[in-house]
């Protein structure tokens, strides 16, 4: 299919994100894709623990609430939709959307899957693979491993969309790739055009994270101001089969999209950018430079790009214990003395339990929370909240945390108001391995065919 | 006078496991200046030093007078693991802008 001109639509920046921008993206952006990143590191761990209890699930939880939203007024456009919420069971996705679409009044469509990032087995079988974080052998996190998934790139993505598929529901692709994989497919762009696949990486890494790129994450009244933030609109990029990219968002929505907000999202979750490795191309975006071509309109120049590198590098989720945590308020003449009473009481407590625990943080919040600063030099605060948070192996030492401070209403200092108990929370954490290209076999299979 | 990066720069912050990401972009070319000369890896650490003990890599983009600091170990663990209430260090951005830089600044416009 050879077009001059492709425009792309962002329509989601993580799981949870913001419904109604996605489906005013799609009603008013005139998209040609809209794309929908909602799989953050350790989600699909979670995921694939749904699975394990429910082989029908593991998708993203909230696919079928944003589906009935987003994919009938996408699909009567003509607009076709690229998502990783299909997480760890694309095809578990793809066929929980069939069932809901007619009852959604969705136009028939045809749905491919991309599958084969998931690759715990092939962890197993190497043990002996050094850990990005730390060179650690990953044989440590093999009985703790709760998932292990490559980032896949664009170039499945395309062959999604090149079996003529409307809907094309991925697990583990990296987010920017979500973006590029439409360009490849439009353009036919090869793996050897560089400068190509720089901008069509650059234009995905700077939608991937929706509202980021258009004043969200940005106002600061009295500073930095974003006009209509509460009805922020989500971005969308021109892209020209030559490579030139122009970005912009939903025509007449709130927000804002300028070269200082292109320029905070261009470095967000970047190091080096002279070497931003995505599996497409390793960008080099250290000489971009962007262009106001009008109001909420920018033009990206000075992409480069060099090969892709020979690996896939892979995210393992792992098991590491739980975390328990809790907080109390406390407010007027003595609050924050009252505080530090409250959490040495805790403390006490905890200890004549016989509980004890890995890591234990106490903040006092309106205080030092957030920036972990030296408390002993803030003024004292009209009120303050106490929070004590502890990571340890055993669920009910963790689950004691946030009870015996919430008992502090009761049993406390005088005052004590506001106390909420989050419970204990099972850890998911990760930790990366690279591993050759060809030990990853993605396939795309269409899911009327299952 | 001394100048507050807060008067002369924004910010945004980023995280990749155990790892913050900040950048530090510049309002005017005055300003720019005056970050490109002050705001150095050894401040940015001195700075951030009882969150971690780095290191801090600076990257320079002048063409967007933006810099970008890459401060490891400073997320408690890793986002996954971490205690903190914010283990993404989302608000790591206000705190690099509360960096007070030395003074030579005057005709810096507080833009």
């Amino acid at each position: 299919m050879a077009r001059d001109k492709i425009r792309i639509g962002c329509g989601a920046g993580f799981a949870d994100d913001r419904i109604p921008p996605g489906v005013e993206i799609v009603e008013r952006g005139e998209l040609d894709y809209l794309a929908m990143e909602c799989l953050a590191e350790r989600t699909i761990a979670r995921e694939t623990l749904d699975r394990a209890k429910d082989p029908a699930k593991g998708y993203t939880p909230v696919l079928l609430e944003r589906m009935e939203a987003i994919m009938p007024p996408a699909l009567r456009r003509g607009v076709k939709i690229v998502t990783n919420m299909g997480a760890a069971n694309p095809m578990g996705a793809a066929r929980a959307v069939r069932k809901h679409a007619a009852e959604w009044d969705c136009p028939d469509y045809t749905c491919a899957v991309v599958r084969g990032d998931e690759v715990t087995d092939v962890m197993r079988a190497h043990p002996e693979l050094p850990l990005m974080e730390d060179g650690a052998r990953l044989e440590s996190l093999l009985p703790k491993m709760a998932s292990a998934n490559a980032y896949l790139g664009a170039d499945v993505v395309a062959k999604g969309f090149a079996t003529g598929a409307e809907l094309v529901v991925t697990g583990r692709v990296a987010d920017p790739a979500l973006f590029l994989g439409p360009m490849l497919h439009a353009f036919g762009w090869s793996y050897d055009d560089y400068p190509k696949l720089a901008n069509g990486t650059l234009a995905g890494h700077l939608l991937e994270c929706s509202g980021q790129l258009t004043g969200g994450c940005f106002a600061d009244p009295g500073r930095k101001e974003v006009e209509d933030l509460a009805g922020l609109g989500y971005p969308l990029a021109d892209v020209w089969a030559d490579g030139r990219v122009e970005v912009s968002k939903t025509p007449g929505s709130g927000g804002r999209l300028d070269v200082a907000t292109c320029t905070e999202q261009l470095l967000y979750e970047m190091h080096d950018p002279s070497a931003y490795i995505t599996p497409d191309c390793v960008l080099d975006a250290s000489g971009v430079t962007f262009r106001t071509l009008g109001h909420d309109r920018v033009g990206l120049d000075g992409a480069r790009g060099k090969p892709r590198t020979a690996t896939y590098k892979v995210v393992v989720g792992y098991f590491d214990g739980y975390m328990g945590s809790g907080e109390m308020g406390f407010a007027g003449i003595n609050a924050l003395a009252r505080a530090k009473l409250g959490i040495e009481v805790v403390k006490e407590r905890l200890r004549r339990r016989g509980l004890s625990y890995e890591e234990m943080r106490v903040d006092l919040i309106g205080m030092n929370s957030l920036h972990a600063n030296d408390a002993s030099l803030c003024p004292e605060p009209y009120e303050v909240r106490l929070r004590i948070a502890a990571r340890t192996p055993d669920k009910k030492a963790a689950e004691a945390v946030g009870a015996e401070v919430r008992s502090l209403h009761m049993q406390g200092p005088t005052g004590a108001g506001g106390g909420i108990n989050f419970g204990a929370r099972q850890i998911l954490a990760v930790k990366s391995v690279l591993i050759p290209r060809e030990w990853v076999k993605p396939e795309i299979v269409m899911e009327q065919a299952a | 006078m001394s100048i507050r990066v807060y008067d002369i720069a924004h910010a945004r912050a980023g995280d990749k496991g155990n790892t913050s990401n900040i950048s530090v972009t510049a309002y005017s070319d005055e300003g720019w200046q005056v970050l490109r000369r002050e705001l150095t890896p050894e401040v940015v650490l001195g700075h951030f030093r009882h969150l971690t003990p780095g290191p801090v890599r600076r990257y320079e983009l002048p063409q967007l007078r933006a810099l970008n600091f890459v401060i490891e170990n400073a997320l408690g663990g890793g986002v996954t693991r971490s205690l903190a209430i914010d283990p993404h260090g989302k608000s790591l951005s206000a705190l690099m802008l509360t960096v007070v830089l030395p003074g030579h600044n005057e005709g810096v416009a507080r833009a």
